[in-house]
């Protein structure tokens, strides 16, 4: 996923984002916190990171993901903007950016599509191997998909499973993966049937199975 | 067999609603609560005996009970980043009974007089966030919520955050971290939260299902609560049973049911044809245990003399189709990227464990590799700031000691096929 050089993102004072695989130009003064006065933030962002919270820092997190469903991914533009009305440097918010797995750091249109495959042990058990394979195949290097292999997502009930753009759906086979991309791509909601949140409590099924 | 007491009536259809929620009685515990006094309150949370629900089973009420009194900020924090593998539960709880979390949280902040409380809840839950926010907001609107709750003289702000996804801000202290918005890292212990929290304030922080018991505590009086369950591992539990077992998913037990009759009636037990190889008692974090050990009680105690942990109450059952050298890879892996990496020997042991695991995988691993690795699980256990390390090795080290025989099988068909590869490529 590195971008090549000439497509790497810099903040406007010519420094680059930490934590990409490239070296860091040293020769550059570290960013400063941005100046509002030079620093546009559009005004539904800036809404939003200061709605919440009593300390401001605590805002760096729903921040950061409002900043990403905004330019996709956390681009020098959108730390910018973040750090500006935070108060904070844009590299604080990079080392911040870097920690979470569902913070992007790599560039992503807008309109990117998450699809995490949990391949963590008991959806491994499964056959999460083989259908987070066949999501990769059935995305192919449509840039508008990141398709990814997440640590367990805590719905093992519904193994092997997977969350399309926040959505639980599952069992799945890999038989499944064209479909979903396919209502992806044509903004339906994904599998229906099979969504978690439609799903009774095995609780409840034991209770009514008189196993209980 | 068993009564629910969390689980009772809940995929009742519009229980995640004010009015849902009211209607099987909801909010009746709360105004009794605020009637008593808060050490009254606190008291009966402590000889209620309740054990925190999200792994370490520390009492509650004593825990609650750290809190400094006086006249300060103090904080409630519910520890919702359920990211331990195999454990659902509080999605579960969350998604379809969000107010008796918030019921629950009302009470607990009233005990110990804290006055702002957030909910943490992991990134990935994103459908989950949304019904908690719809919930919170309809109980701010009811007065709940807000200044003088219920005309009391109780305040209460309650905050939903979210994180972005990372397994150590499940930890107390990383979580703390995480909501002031830093990189998620422990913190040295003590001080502990309960003095020194979230900034730096006295916190309190529990379980979602630990805080969605407690309006059943105070409704029914520790008295009665005491009486489900048993000795020190009262109530009930929701444990989430998966892997290879044919009805995964949350059961309610009473705590003390035997394993067997959790794992292999009500969750159906393996596939037709498949014998239990492994089951891990508390999530991937705890040392397994074997088909030998089913008839076991559930419960805190037993667990433990059985060399392993009830922890989160999350069972994952391995089936005999299943090579332990794989289960140990996907464990060592998982905690090799969860691993902060502020502590050298979690950062450097994860990474070291898997290797050597991969080298086993390989055929390039001798039997004394099988030592070296048992050695750096001891090495782990303990050294570090947080649990994290501790949590691979203790797993890791278990199936070394259990399923010795199996790994150094491995090593030699992996070692065999490997020659004969660089004979046949040689000629």
């Amino acid at each position: 996923m590195t971008p090549p050089p000439e497509r790497i993102a810099r903040f406007s004072h010519g420094s680059r984002v930490p934590g990409w695989d490239e070296a860091v130009d040293l020769e550059l003064d570290p960013a400063e916190v941005p100046d509002p006065a030079t620093t546009e933030v559009p005004a539904d962002l800036r809404q939003e990171i200061m709605s919440r919270y009593p300390e401001r820092h605590s805002a760096a997190l729903p921040a950061l993901t409002a900043a990403q469903r905004r330019y996709g991914w956390c681009s020098p533009e959108a730390l910018e903007q973040v750090a500006c009305v935070m108060r904070v440097t844009p590299a604080y918010l990079a080392a911040v950016a870097t920690f979470y797995d569902m913070l992007r750091v790599d560039p992503a249109p807008v309109d990117t599509h998450a699809i995490y495959v949990c391949t963590n042990i008991s959806c491994s058990l499964n056959g999460a191997d083989a259908l987070f394979d066949a999501m990769r195949a059935a995305a192919g290097d449509d840039e508008h998909f990141d398709v990814r292999a997440f640590e367990c997502l805590g719905a093992c009930d519904i193994a092997p499973m997977a969350s399309v753009d926040g959505t639980y759906v599952g069992p799945l086979a890999p038989a499944d993966c064209v479909r979903i991309v396919g209502q992806c791509r044509a903004g339906e909601e994904v599998l229906p049937e099979r969504q978690l949140a439609r799903r009774k409590a095995a609780d409840t099924l034991a209770r009514e199975a008189g196993l209980k | 067999m068993s009564s629910d007491l969390l689980f009772e009536g809940i995929d009742e259809p519009g229980l995640a609603t004010l009015e849902g929620y009211r209607h099987r009685g909801g909010y009746e515990t709360l105004p009794k609560a605020l009637r008593m006094r808060r050490d009254e309150v606190l008291n009966e949370l402590i000889e209620s005996e309740l054990r925190g629900r999200g792994g370490a089973g520390f009492s509650m009420g004593k825990k609650a009970s750290f809190l400094p009194k006086g006249d300060m900020d103090k904080y409630l924090v519910c520890n919702a980043d359920e990211s331990e593998p195999g454990a659902f539960k509080d999605r579960e709880l969350m998604q379809k009974n969000p107010h008796q979390l918030i019921e629950g949280l009302i009470i607990a902040a009233y005990a110990t007089a804290a006055t702002r409380a957030f909910i943490f809840i992991r990134g990935e839950y994103a459908y989950v966030a949304d019904i908690l926010e719809r919930a919170v907001a309809e109980a701010k609107e009811a007065g709940y919520l807000g200044e003088r709750v219920l005309n009391s003289d109780h305040n209460l702000i309650l905050w939903v955050h979210r994180g972005a996804g990372a397994y150590i801000c499940g930890e107390e202290t990383a979580l703390l971290d995480a909501l002031e918005g830093k990189r998620g890292n422990p913190r040295l212990k003590p001080p502990f939260p309960a003095n020194q929290g979230l900034y730096q304030g006295p916190t309190l922080i529990n379980n979602v299902e630990t805080l969605s018991t407690v309006p059943h505590i105070i409704s029914m009086g520790a008295e009665e609560y005491v009486k489900l369950g048993v000795p020190n591992s009262t109530g009930t539990k929701i444990v989430s049973v998966s892997g290879n077992v044919q009805r995964p998913g949350n059961y309610e037990i009473e705590l003390g049911i035997s394993s067997r009759e959790l794992i292999c009636d009500l969750a159906g037990g393996p596939p037709a044809g498949r014998e239990i190889k492994l089951w891990f008692p508390g999530g991937s974090s705890s040392p397994v245990l074997t088909a030998d050990d089913l008839d076991l009680p559930y419960d805190f105690d037993s667990m433990a003399k059985a060399g392993s942990m009830l922890g989160s109450g999350t069972i994952i059952v391995v089936d005999d189709s299943n090579d332990v050298l794989d289960v140990a890879l996907k464990v060592a892996k998982f905690y090799r990227h969860e691993s902060c990496g502020k502590c050298t020997p979690c950062r450097e042991g994860t990474n070291w464990t898997v290797k050597m695991l991969e080298r086993i995988q390989r055929g390039e691993a001798t039997p004394m590799d099988l030592d070296i690795m048992a050695s750096v699980q001891e090495r782990i256990i303990g050294h570090c700031l947080c649990v994290l390390g501790d949590s691979m090795a203790m797993p890791i080290g278990s199936m070394i000691a259990k399923f010795r025989g199996e790994f150094e099988a491995h090593m030699e068909s992996a070692r065999d096929e490997g020659d004969r590869a660089a004979i046949e490529a040689a000629a």
